[in-house]
């Protein structure tokens, strides 16, 4: 059951439907007061710290480790090695599926990248762990690091992304760039990224016998507990994980990572509850990040600038031991029509941790390459860009002819460009100085992301005393699944918000499915609404079938569910309250079931399912110094339903920082002879911080869906930095006449002249 | 992390004894020394807290109109102190220029001239580097170097000293009051830090238990008041360490420069004045030719040290851009984006 209750309402609490009221946060006093439990925060009696010693080289092994000088240091109670690690029942390197991903667990003494766990050192104090973990001052049997994406020779993957055909096509690009009257063939850089949430990596482990519990943050918790049932041999209902706030996640606490791993195995080797924290250098190996791309884009067009080609090709980076190619070719299948399209990847495997998806993994840099090389495209044709993006505008998804379930692009395009103000955008670039002397530059991109759906349950329960009960394991992972998915529970059972407990972030609780792809609120929020339906018509079938009732003989189709009444719907007038239906049979509550994902998910669908935004970005430029800013950026999106439009524009605020963030400022810098990142830490690692996005401004465009799901809900979770990174690049060079083609741009690109 | 000592002296002389030994090192707010003994690149035996000395906490004017500045006091104290600014207002933009406002009001200025390099050879302690482990070389050459020096630089060591407020205060003929086993010296900032050379591992002046006490201000710094700024380019618009950065500050009479004063940050392992450059507009009318002869002058030294040739032309262009800007005029307030490029915007996006 789940042991977090939250006690604040909304402030806005309003009643009626709740779905479409930008309600405030429910937990948003908790956090702001620091009440709300992270999985650091707990500490629970006897509880010992581990800290992980990690390699410094990215290939050999490790030859000696002074675990004597770390265990004499007072306070150490234990050091785990390859020599001394408890035996697991799952060899850390299996992969039966493709989302099983292989971890470094101390399984021997090899090193495959930098930032590898190869200890763990349990002591009474972090201090003491901490210092115990220097001390094995660790001496290595050192091979050539392989670093970059020129290393080695390339192949073609088997599968990209998550387990995406790596190639697909339409007619023939080759004939149609010969056939083409005018073409473009550039590349474009993209550096490696990664996920660093403000919480890192974070477990608090206890055994009790085969029992484990573990506090952690998880964006899939029922995938976390099978993943960890195989490894130590248990059943997965011996395991309970709570979950009830991530400090972000974006894609790396999707799957369990191997640091959370080790800490469940400290815990089992000391026989105490164990806290493991990652310091925010090791978040950089062994918890996934976005690999790095080259891609090459063909475009051709005819004489009025319609699309006849469009190629692009992915170069990108997997580890040496597992597979993740990050799938940026793949956006150029569904966004503009062209008589031919072609898109391809390869990769190549250096010595690094593997790479994961990364918030809008494929579509972030795929959007920045084709959003970019669209924009060349219209200007070799000497057409606006936005012009050009309607000239080419999809009216089926290109690659596989289907028609959309909805997109309201065109709504997108129009309104955010109102807004913007781009018809008074000169065509030519270096056109424009604000009355300071500084450059300035307007550039747009297209954004989109597909309309996931993945499978989960959820049970709602309506009681004698008139109120409801959701029960469903979701994840907050900060983007509001608290409130958003207690709006839906609220209108899926007919009772205002503060009639309605919701409970959530735990494991032992329905399986509310993985919190990725942007799929969650529609995923978990399907099951919530069939709950609510189930338990509703349950309701309604006493109420109808006992002649006591008003409702008699209205039978199901006709009664319907409204602030904690039945009511026929032919008849407003004759109704009766959850309670009375239920006290009069004498039940203390009522149950419904319901699951969420297309029950055909695995069919092949009758439509392409996107959401779709178009972003219009401004930059200055100091004209002499090349340092840049975006001044403002403006988006529209149609995301079909939005269910809490407060919740959903700070999502999309938050995508478009990341991709100014991408354009601009982002990157792991590799050492090449090392392989070690060498700006593992904030102060150098840059995102924007707020002087660099003065001004965010997003519009929600109404869509209506009728075929992703029940609800209507495409998802808003990774759209904004789509259109985006593009938009920021392609205002970078409306601003300069510099095309700069490696990211982030840098200041140094922009002193020519 | 490592034990040590800590100890929480009375007075200066009882501080100044307690750091004589080998392995000692002060601390202040701690906001660089305790992230670098989290990390293992400094291991200090003893830390002797001085953050509850008397006296250092002061801003005094003096009484030929020069300014004191007690080792103790705040970053951002200095910087929001209404006279000080009015005065001196190229170091309160350079303060307010750096790190972030939770820092500014943690730092210190004692703290500031004592903070370690940026590089990340420095920060890695597997990494070859000559200051951290003196004769292990220096992985920043053929390394990621992009920010690094392009003046002053040797082949055991090609930092840059990351300070703001050195740079400001050092056009301005900053004076160092030290304590040390012998009693009090002073010596100017210009000559406090030196130059990498064969000995990297030696980063000031300061014998083994000297503290610095006091930076002063001399009378003549606030002539410069009217026409003083600090430019500073960088990665992001705040919240990074400089690229290249410059101090300007001239003394203008009759619309002819009268006195002038030029330092560069961001290039070399020491706040750089450049003096020959400023002898090239005494007694000029201000141009933009003439501030590009001197930029040109400030930089006629330089070699790149790596893959930032870059730098170099950059660095001309912010110390023609920083005389620019002196010559229009401080601004009646430190702008919304202090020493930024981007300070110059008009109207209302230039919040930070």
């Amino acid at each position: 059951m789940s042991e977090i209750a939250l006690s604040q309402t909304p402030i806005h609490l309003r009643h009626g439907s709740n779905i479409g009221q930008p309600l405030t946060r429910r937990d948003g006093v908790l956090k702001v007061t620091g009440a709300a439990p992270y999985a650091a925060d707990q500490h629970p009696s006897g509880m010992l710290y581990a800290v992980l010693a990690v390699s410094s080289i990215s290939r050999g092994r490790v030859a000696h480790l002074d675990v004597a000088s770390a265990k004499a240091h007072p306070g150490v109670v234990e050091v785990i090695t390859p020599a001394n690690r408890p035996a697991l029942a799952q060899d850390p390197d299996e992969k039966s599926h493709p989302f099983m991903f292989r971890l470094d667990l101390l399984q021997n003494d090899r090193v495959r990248y930098a930032g590898q766990p190869i200890a763990i050192v349990v002591a009474e104090t972090l201090e003491a762990a901490t210092e115990g973990a220097a001390l094995l001052e660790p001496r290595y049997e050192i091979e050539p690091a392989r670093v970059g994406l020129d290393v080695g020779e390339s192949f073609a993957p088997q599968a990209v992304g998550p387990g995406f055909p790596p190639a697909a096509h339409r007619g023939d690009v080759d004939a149609e760039l010969v056939a083409a009257k005018k073409t473009i063939t550039q590349t474009y850089e993209t550096a490696a990224q990664y996920h660093n949430p403000m919480e890192p990596h974070a477990i608090v482990a206890a055994w009790d016998g085969d029992t484990l519990s573990i506090d952690t943050p998880s964006q899939g918790m029922a995938m976390a507990q099978g993943r960890l049932a195989g490894i130590f041999g248990i059943s997965p209902d011996k395991i309970h994980i709570r979950s009830p706030f991530l400090g972000g996640g974006f894609g790396c606490k999707g799957l369990i990572a191997g640091p959370q791993v080790l800490g469940v195995i400290a815990a089992r080797a000391v026989g105490r509850p164990v806290k493991l924290v990652l310091r925010r250098d090791q978040m950089f190996g062994p918890v996934g990040h976005r690999g790095p791309t080259q891609q090459t884009l063909r475009l051709g067009t005819d004489s009025e600038g319609a699309l006849l080609a469009l190629d692009h090709h992915t170069k990108t980076m997997s580890s040496t031991y597992d597979d993740f190619f990050e799938p940026a070719s793949t956006v150029s299948q569904t966004l503009y029509a062209s008589s031919a399209v072609a898109t391809s990847h390869e990769g190549v495997r250096a010595d690094i941790g593997t790479p994961i998806f990364m918030r809008a993994p494929g579509e972030a840099p795929g959007s920045i390459a084709l959003e970019s090389a669209i924009d060349e495209m219209a200007e070799a044709c000497g057409m606006d860009p936005l012009t050009f993006r309607l000239k080419n505008y999809a009216e089926v998804e290109p690659i596989s002819g289907k028609p959309f379930s909805s997109k309201a692009l065109r709504e997108c395009y129009r309104q955010g460009a109102e807004r913007f103000g781009w018809e008074r955008r000169p065509l030519a670039p270096r056109q424009m100085r604000d009355r300071d002397g500084f450059l300035v530059g307007w550039g747009m991109g297209t954004a989109t992301f597909p309309a996931h759906m993945f499978a989960a349950q959820a049970k709602a329960i309506l009681r004698r005393d008139g109120s409801g009960i959701m029960e469903i394991g979701a994840h907050d992972m900060g983007q509001g699944a608290w409130t958003a998915l207690a709006q839906i529970a609220a209108d899926g059972l007919g009772l205002d918000l503060d009639q309605l407990e919701f409970r959530s972030g735990t494991s032992d609780l329905p399986d509310a499915g993985i919190a990725g792809g942007s799929a969650h609120t529609a995923t978990a929020g399907v099951a919530i609404h069939n709950a609510g339906a189930d338990a509703i018509a349950r309701l309604a079938d006493l109420a109808t079938n006992d002649e006591r009732s008003p409702l008699f003989g209205a039978g199901n189709a006709g009664v319907i569910a409204r602030e904690g009444r039945l009511f026929r719907r032919d008849d407003p007038s004759r109704g009766e309250s959850y309670a009375d239906i239920l006290g009069r049979a004498g039940l203390a509550q009522i149950e419904g079931h319901g699951a969420g994902g297309d029950p055909n998910m695995h069919a092949e669908s009758d439509y392409a399912k996107h959401a779709h935004g178009a972003v219009f970005v401004e930059v200055k430029v100091d004209p002499d110094l090349g340092q840049m800013r975006a001044t403002r950026v403006v988006g529209a999106f149609a995301a079909g339903r939005i269910i809490n439009p407060r919740l959903a524009l700070s999502q999309l605020y938050g995508g478009m920082i990341w991709g100014v963030s991408f354009a601009l400022h982002e990157q792991a810098v590799v050492d090449p002879r090392s392989g070690r990142t060498m700006n593992a830490n904030f102060a150098e690692y840059h995102v924007p911080v707020n002087a660099d996005v003065p001004s965010v401004d997003a519009i929600l465009v109404e869509e209506s869906d009728a075929h992703v799901n029940v609800l209507g809900i495409k998802g808003v979770g990774e759209i904004g930095i789509t259109g985006t990174a593009g938009a920021v690049a392609n205002a970078v060079w409306h601003a300069t006449g510099i095309r700069v083609r490696k990211f982030p741009i840098a200041l140094d690109r922009l002193l020519a002249q | 992390m490592k034990n040590f000592d800590y100890v929480r002296p009375k007075t200066i002389r009882e501080a100044v004894s307690a750091a004589a030994g080998p392995g000692a090192v002060y601390l202040a707010s701690g906001t660089n020394l305790l992230d670098l003994m989290k990390g293992g690149v400094t291991k200090p035996n003893r830390l002797v807290d001085i953050t509850h000395l008397p006296g250092l906490d002061q801003v005094e004017g003096l009484p030929d109109g020069g300014v004191r500045i007690g080792a103790l006091v705040r970053n951002a104290d200095l910087a929001h102190d209404r006279d000080f600014a009015k005065r001196f207002p190229a170091v309160a933009e350079a303060l307010l220029s750096g790190a972030s406002a939770q820092l500014r009001n943690a730092a210190t200025i004692g703290g500031n001239l004592m903070q370690r390099v940026r590089c990340a050879y420095f920060y890695d302690p597997a990494s070859a580097c000559n200051k951290r482990a003196p004769g292990s070389g220096c992985d920043a050459r053929g390394g990621d170097n992009r920010l690094h020096a392009i003046l002053g630089w040797s082949e055991s060591c090609i930092a840059t000293h990351p300070s703001d407020l050195c740079v400001a205060l050092v056009a301005l003929d900053a004076v160092v009051e030290i304590e040390g086993s012998a009693g009090r010296r002073e010596i100017p900032l210009e000559t406090f830090h030196r130059l990498p050379g064969d000995s990297p591992d030696r980063e000031t002046v300061l014998e083994p238990g000297e503290m610095i006490v006091a930076v002063r201000l001399p009378s003549e710094a606030v002539q410069f008041a009217a026409h003083a700024r600090y430019l500073k380019v960088r990665d992001r618009t705040s919240y990074a360490f400089a690229v290249v950065s410059a101090a300007a500050a001239l003394r203008i009479e009759a619309n002819v420069i009268a006195e002038a004063r030029i330092a560069m940050g961001g290039v070399a392992l020491k706040p750089w004045r450049a003096r020959a450059a400023e002898q090239i507009l005494i007694g000029a009318r201000p141009s933009t030719a003439r501030f590009t002869n001197a930029a040109a002058t400030a930089l006629a030294d330089a070699k790149p040290s790596g893959d930032n040739a870059f730098k170099i032309e950059l660095a001309r262009r912010v110390v023609a851009r920083a005389l620019a800007a002196a010559v229009a005029g401080t601004p009646e307030r430190t702008p919304a984006l202090p020493g930024s490029p981007f300070a110059a915007v008009s109207g209302a996006l230039a919040h930070v």
